[in-house]
Formats: C-alpha cells, sequence, structure tokens
C-alpha cells in the first residue's frame, strides 16, 4: 500500500507563487502575511491613528496659512511655548538628571515609594497636577503664601506658572528615560575610572554622562516635545491670557470656537513639530526594538 | 618576607563576595611579577578588586608600599581613586567616547594636570609602549592587540605602585597572543612596583611571572617559583594544567601506597608520610605484553578509555591502578592497534617519578 494512504488527513499543497518562493528563499521564515483575525483588527487601528491627521491636512486653509499663522496671537502662543518649553527642557535637566541617578545608582530605603511618586505625574491626569500646583503654590497655598508675603512673589497666572506646570508634567519623561540607560549603562567604565583615580563626581562628569549623552538627548526630546503640547496643568495653574500665559495648545483650543481654520493652521504647526521631533529619534525608535 | 614598610605589597586578609569567600596571606616584592593562577570562581577577580579598593576586606588588611590601604580592623580605607593602584582589566574598559590619546591622558587629568599637560604625559606613554600612530583612533577601531596595549598605557600612565592585570592577553587569538606576551613581559620587566598578573593559561604564567600563586576555592594552595609549581604541583588542578599526572599517597621507604588505590615503587630516600608522585605522560611506557624484563620497577595493567591528538602526539586516558595520562606517537598507536578499551601494559622508571612531601 502506498504510504500517503496510511496518512490519516491529506494536507494539499498550496500555491507558492515565485516572488514569494525568492523571498523566502533570501531571507528565510515561513508565510509573511499576518493571519486574517489580526490583520482586520490591525487595520482599524492604523485607519483610526492615521484618519483623523490626514483630515487635519485636507481640512488646512492652506490659501489662509500666511494671514492666520502672521496673526500676533497665533505668533505669541508659538513664541511663548517653544520658550517655556525649553525652560521647562532645561530645569529638568539640571534637577532631573541628579534624582535619576540617585534612582538609579542609590540605595537607600524609600526608594521604591520614591521612585513611583516621582513617576506619578505620568499617569496623572494633567488638570490634577495642575490643581496640586495651584493648592502648592497658588497665593493661599501652602507653600505660595510665603513666597507672596516674603517675597512678593506671585506665581500662578505667570510665564512662571507655565514652565512649572510643564516641568512637573513633562520631567518624569526624562527621569524614567535617564534612569533606565544608567541601569543598563557598563558600570565597569565607571570602575576603570575610578582606578585611573577619578573622584566620583569626576565619574560622573567625564564617563557617565557621555555614555549615556544618546538617552540623554532622546530623554530631553521627549520631555521638550510633552511640554510643548501641556494643555491641562498649564490652563489649571496658569490660566490663558494672550501672550503671557496662552501655549499653543490653549490657542488652538480657543481658536476652534471662533476662528477654526486658524485652529487647524495652529493644529498644523504643532504636528509639524511633532513629525520632527519623531525624525530626530528615528534612530531610536522608529527602527524598533527596545527603548532604552 | 617583605616588611610593610618597603614598597611591596603585604595582604593578609579576607574578603567576601556574594556567598563566596576569598582568604589570601602573601606578599610580592618591588618589581616583581606575582602571577595568580587558577580555575575559574578560585577567586583571582576578587583578590584583584579587593586590592584595587573595588571591594572592601572583610577581615585582616592590604598594605602597599608601607602604607596600609585597608584594614578592617581599624576601619582604615582608601577609596579607589586614592589608591595609586592601575587595573588592566580583561575587557580592557577603554572609555569608548574618548580617543586613544585622552583614554590615556585620563588619569593625569583626574589628578589635576591640565588638558594640554596631560595630553603631553598621556603621549610620551604612548610612545613608549609604540602606540603614538594611534593617538587619534577610537578604541572602537583598535584591534585586540592595540586594545590591550593601550589599556596598559592608561594604567601606566596614572604611575601606579601596585599594578593590576586580569587575565591581559585572553580576548586576544593565539597569534596576536605570542607577539603582545613578548611585549608584555618586556613592559613588565620596567615597571618598578608590585605587579600581579591573573591568568589561567599556565604557560603566560611560567613565561610572564617570576612567583606564582595558585588559588582554588578561595584559598591559596600553592606558591612558588614557576620552575618549583611545574615540577611539584600541589594539587590535580595545577598538575593538569602543567600536563602532569598527580598522585596522593602515602609513602614508607621505596614504597609508596596511593589513595585511590595501586602503589609505586620509589628511589629510598627514607621518606615516611603523605607525598604526592607527579609523572610526566611521556615517562610512561606502553606496551601490549607484561614487560618480562626491564630495569623499571613499576608496572601494571590499564585499559584505553580515551584517544586524542595532540600536535604530533597522541594522548591515550588508561584506566588502571593507578590511572593515567600517556603520551605515545601515533606510530605507536598503529604499531599496537590501540583503540578504546584496548588492555595494554605500563610501564614507568621509579627515578621518573618526581616524590615530595604533601604541605596541605
Amino acid at each position: 500500500m502506498p504510504a500517503a494512504d496510511t496518512v490519516g488527513t491529506e494536507v494539499k499543497p498550496s500555491r507558492l507563487t515565485a516572488g514569494e518562493r525568492a523571498r523566502r528563499t533570501a531571507r528565510g521564515g515561513g508565510p509573511r502575511s499576518a493571519p486574517a483575525p489580526l490583520l482586520a483588527p490591525a487595520l482599524v487601528a492604523v485607519a483610526f491613528l492615521v484618519l483623523p491627521l490626514i483630515g487635519l491636512i485636507v481640512r488646512a486653509p492652506w490659501g489662509r496659512l500666511g494671514p492666520v499663522m502672521g496673526g500676533s496671537d497665533a505668533v505669541q502662543a508659538l513664541t511663548l511655548s517653544l520658550w517655556t518649553a525649553t525652560a521647562a527642557t532645561v530645569i529638568a535637566l539640571v534637577i532631573g538628571v541628579p534624582l535619576a541617578w540617585i534612582l538609579a545608582r542609590g540605595n537607600f530605603p524609600g526608594q521604591r515609594l520614591l521612585r513611583a511618586l516621582v513617576t506619578l505625574p505620568l499617569v496623572l491626569p494633567p488638570v490634577v497636577g495642575g490643581v496640586a500646583l495651584l493648592l502648592a503654590f497658588g497665593r493661599t497655598g501652602f507653600i505660595g503664601r510665603y513666597l507672596d508675603s516674603w517675597f512678593g512673589l506671585t506665581i500662578p497666572f505667570s510665564p512662571l506658572a507655565v514652565i512649572m506646570a510643564e516641568t512637573f508634567v513633562a520631567m518624569p519623561f526624562l527621569i524614567i528615560t535617564v534612569e533606565g540607560a544608567l541601569r543598563s549603562a557598563n558600570q565597569g567604565y565607571e570602575e576603570a575610572a575610578a582606578t585611573l583615580g577619578a573622584t566620583r563626581m569626576t565619574v560622573f562628569r567625564r564617563v557617565t554622562v557621555p555614555l549615556i549623552a544618546p538617552s540623554l538627548g532622546a530623554g530631553a526630546v521627549l520631555c521638550w516635545a510633552r511640554a510643548l503640547g501641556e494643555f491641562g496643568a498649564t490652563i489649571t495653574f496658569a490660566g490663558s491670557f494672550p501672550g503671557r500665559t496662552e501655549t499653543m495648545p490653549i490657542a488652538v483650543y480657543y481658536a476652534l470656537e471662533n476662528d477654526p481654520d486658524a485652529a487647524i493652521a495652529l493644529s498644523l504647526v504643532l504636528l509639524l513639530v511633532s513629525v520632527a521631533v519623531l525624525v530626530s529619534l528615528r534612530d531610536r525608535w522608529l527602527r524598533g526594538g527596545s527603548v532604552q | 618576607m617583605i616588611g610593610e614598610r618597603s614598597g611591596g605589597l603585604v595582604v593578609d586578609a579576607e574578603v567576601r563576595r556574594g556567598g563566596f569567600t576569598l582568604s589570601a596571606a602573601f606578599t610580592a616584592a618591588p618589581g616583581q611579577v606575582l602571577g595568580v593562577l587558577g580555575p575559574n570562581g578560585a577567586g583571582k577577580s576578587t583578590l584583584l578588586r579587593a586590592l584595587a579598593g573595588l571591594t572592601p576586606v572583610a577581615n585582616g588588611r592590604i598594605a602597599l608600599a608601607g602604607q596600609v590601604i585597608d584594614d578592617a580592623g581599624t576601619g582604615a580605607f582608601i577609596e579607589t581613586s586614592g589608591r595609586p593602584v592601575g587595573f588592566v582589566f580583561q575587557d580592557y574598559r577603554l572609555f569608548p567616547h574618548l580617543s586613544v590619546l585622552d583614554n590615556v591622558a585620563f588619569s593625569p587629568r583626574s589628578r589635576g594636570l591640565g588638558k594640554g599637560a596631560a595630553r603631553s604625559a598621556a603621549n610620551h606613554w604612548l610612545n613608549r609602549l609604540g602606540l603614538t600612530g594611534l593617538a587619534d583612533r577610537r578604541p572602537s577601531t583598535l584591534s585586540g592587540g592595540q586594545a590591550q596595549r593601550v589599556a596598559l598605557a592608561r594604567a601606566l600612565a596614572a604611575e601606579p605602585a601596585l599594578l593590576l592585570l586580569d587575565e591581559p592577553l585572553s580576548a586576544l587569538d593565539a597569534r596576536t597572543r605570542l607577539d603582545v606576551q613578548a611585549e608584555l613581559r618586556q613592559h613588565l620587566s620596567e615597571f618598578t612596583g608590585p605587579c600581579l598578573l591573573v591568568t589561567h593559561d599556565p604557560l603566560q604564567a611560567l613565561v610572564l611571572a617570576d612567583r606564582l600563586l595558585v588559588l582554588e576555592d578561595g584559598r591559596i594552595v600553592q606558591e612558588g617559583t614557576p620552575a618549583h609549581v611545574a615540577r611539584q604541583p600541589a594539587t590535580e588542578y595545577v598538575a593538569k594544567l602543567v600536563g602532569l599526572n598527580l598522585y596522593a599517597g602515602h609513602a614508607d621507604g621505596p614504597a609508596v601506597a596511593l589513595a585511590g588505590g595501586g602503589s609505586f615503587i620509589i628511589p629510598d630516600h627514607g621518606q615516611h608520610g603523605d607525598v604526592l608522585v607527579a609523572v610526566r605522560p611521556s615517562a610512561v611506557v606502553v606496551s601490549s605484553q607484561p614487560p618480562r624484563s626491564s630495569s623499571a620497577r613499576n608496572t601494571w595493567p590499564a585499559r584505553v578509555v580515551g584517544l586524542t591528538l595532540l600536535a604530533d602526539r597522541v594522548r591515550l586516558d588508561l584506566d588502571g591502578q593507578p590511572p593515567a595520562l600517556v603520551d605515545v606517537t601515533p606510530a605507536a598507536v598503529a604499531d599496537l592497534s590501540l583503540h578504546r578499551g584496548s588492555e595494554v601494559w605500563l610501564t614507568v622508571k621509579a627515578t621518573d617519578l618526581e616524590v615530595y612531601t604533601r604541605d596541605h
């Protein structure tokens, strides 16, 4: 009896096109196409993410872009957003990187709790952050009260408040990126530096920081982008005074009521900035693999 | 014995790392190259880390050049950055973001020299080690041998009082290793302080070291000149490294009863007590018949359990009372038609047995 008849179920050959055959020969591996139950939901996800952005581009008042963008409000909002986001990033670098080092390398009681607290703003609704800032630094807040009576310093509804709100929300992005890099960095280099007579601060400055520079850059860009898009905490803590505290996202929100074309134009600018951020991070993230 | 006031290294300490404990007491004189030999996990790296201050001692003390650098009793401790100790790591650890020149200038800069002065100091060392042409290169573009030399230059540029080399040649391919080894020998002879060279390559230890320290399971099992260690290995591990058969036994005049079964007749020097017997694999003669008459005093039957081709010889692994590793020519294997399971007779002259008392 032929052997085939003894097999319970007969497997019918499918057709492998010449192209597919060549692809599998060259790269190895099995079928390229996704299984159908995965493919359909994946396509829905793509449509959901991409279609609104296409709508934005299609609906943009391309003819009126110049006048809309030239309006002093838009330029003011953009300028304010750019410099406050930059200031927030600088502050996050100055105080966030040392904190990241302590979280990554320190060994003290409450370290896990501290890490959880520090990363809380990542998951906290920004508007809650704004309320919290207001309660702390507002005129009657438990810190703001003294700033007001001792130094005559009123923070809420000032550009400083914008920077503080943005730092509060965006700094954790920098901290977790840098902390991850510090954890995975090869500490052998730091040991080698110590045997060469470098003090701990010299090791940090001349070895640790240069070694984690790519992650430091990525963390800073991420932090800056998050600060640029900050809305909830900013409007709660800093309000929306044109030229003083009205940042781009807030300007977009108000423009949508009065002048939808202006809102779309401003959104386009933010979209452009976001794309620029992605491009600057492309080497790290768009190639797939792990975030480090 | 080296006094603590001399320029040497004096160690009498216990170091704990994880669940492992190393206890070691030894000295190294200025200018001496002390080879530290031992299997993986014996505590070689732990010893170097303690000397560099990367792991503090749990008990005892370490003194270098007349100064206590770590003392668990008094609590005295000099941090790694303050110790005059140069460390060449097994994986070199050259800073990837700095050029070769700046890697070598790292230590002079850390010790307070300005950029220009540090670089000229670095140039001096690059020049001395014949690396001037590599000054502008990044470590990632160096070959293994070049990286090894740069790592040595970087350690020497710190002008240390003690030099530590952790498996300095293990990352190199066989050809480069010989070149670098010859060079390293020269550089080590120019170094004026004590030098510890960790290796698990016995040949390297024999060529580079003035004295050997054998570590096993966190303790020193043998210490002596390379010639002494090679002739009279104290443990199975050392015997295997230097390629000898080693038997523990009990001597009683001309007879040694071996601990693992069997016995040897040895030249009678009136030896009594626990001894070790070392036998070169090439000193043992293999024959297919019991030798009828010969001057050799030791003859015993054995069975071939393994054959390995080693360059121009075949090493036979033989099971018997006692078992032995024996080297024969490939021609002999053919003549005696040896294969796994062959029954043979082994013969060794009493004068080819190296008999010495067991210290441990």
